[in-house]
């Protein structure tokens, strides 16, 4: 691209703001998948996948949103429907893979406290 | 509601057509000033001002998006502790929202928020079933997402 119109200091801080939103969201992303290999069963890694892989997409796509508006190429609302379409089907996807799990007795962790739902 | 937003809509188009612009921007100025009418006039709709309702939803938003952050703040220091610390299980949530939509929203937000990830409902719709990450308080986490979430949502259909 390199059509980016702001220039002196604004382009300096914008560019580190981009830069910090694409760091953040990689950084959730890798602790995601690193709690996804560390987390003891098949529902203590969900916590990991859905909520790094959520927080990590949004920082991201606010950061290519932002540049894109500072490059002049318009405000991208295709992005940000992205964000709203990552947030509606995580959380979905993340509460059929448990319910599944559970009616197919994928056994809870040994270290697991409770089980109030007690194969109901 | 309806009425309201329709007659909102009607008086930004009429400002629109009487500048002879089409532009978004001239729509926008008529929206606000109609918006303004409305709020004077919300006595003569016989109900309350309907963008106080939109302030409600942008208010659950705000909360919904400060949880999330700090969810993955709490994720990020349970997986790089170099011992796992974890006290996982499985609690019941008693829900008082009845409407299908309602419930669903409340769930999807259960699980985006720290620690929580919502497995199922009870098939009268009365009770969800949550996986906690680290039950320290049972009742400490059903109160957090009650006052958070639950009244807020109640709040928000008024």
């Amino acid at each position: 691209m390199g059509v980016i119109l702001l220039t002196g200091i604004g382009s300096v801080v914008i560019a580190v703001i981009i830069s910090f939103l694409l760091f953040l969201g990689s950084i959730f992303i890798l602790v995601g998948s690193i709690g996804l290999v560390r987390f003891p069963d098949i529902y203590c890694r969900l916590h990991a996948a859905t909520k790094g892989a959520t927080l990590g997409m949004m920082s991201i796509m606010l950061a290519s949103i932002i540049f894109f508006y500072v490059a002049g190429l318009g405000f991208s609302a295709r992005n940000l429907l992205v964000i709203v379409f990552i947030m509606l089907t995580n959380p979905v996807g993340a509460h059929m893979i448990a319910k599944a799990s559970y009616h197919y007795d994928v056994e809870l962790w040994t270290g697991s406290i409770s089980d109030e739902w007690g194969g109901q | 509601m309806a009425r309201q937003l329709f007659a909102n809509i009607a008086i930004a188009l009429i400002w629109a057509f009487l500048h002879t612009s089409y532009t978004f921007k001239d729509f926008f100025i008529g929206f606000v000033i109609g918006a303004i009418l409305l709020y004077i006039f919300q006595r003569r709709f016989g109900q309350d001002f309907y963008l106080r309702k939109i302030l409600k939803v942008l208010k659950l938003s705000f909360i919904f998006l400060k949880e999330i952050v700090v969810a993955n703040f709490q994720v990020f220091f349970l997986v790089i502790k170099p011992k796992l610390y974890l006290r996982p299980g499985i609690i019941q949530l008693p829900i008082d929202v009845r409407s299908p939509l309602k419930i669903v929203l409340l769930a999807n937000m259960i699980t985006l928020t720290p620690g929580t990830l919502t497995m199922e409902i009870s098939p009268d719709n009365k009770i969800l079933y949550i996986h906690v990450l680290d039950i320290g308080d049972e009742e400490a986490i059903k109160n957090d997402i009650r006052t958070k979430f639950e009244n807020n949502i109640k709040e928000c259909s008024k």
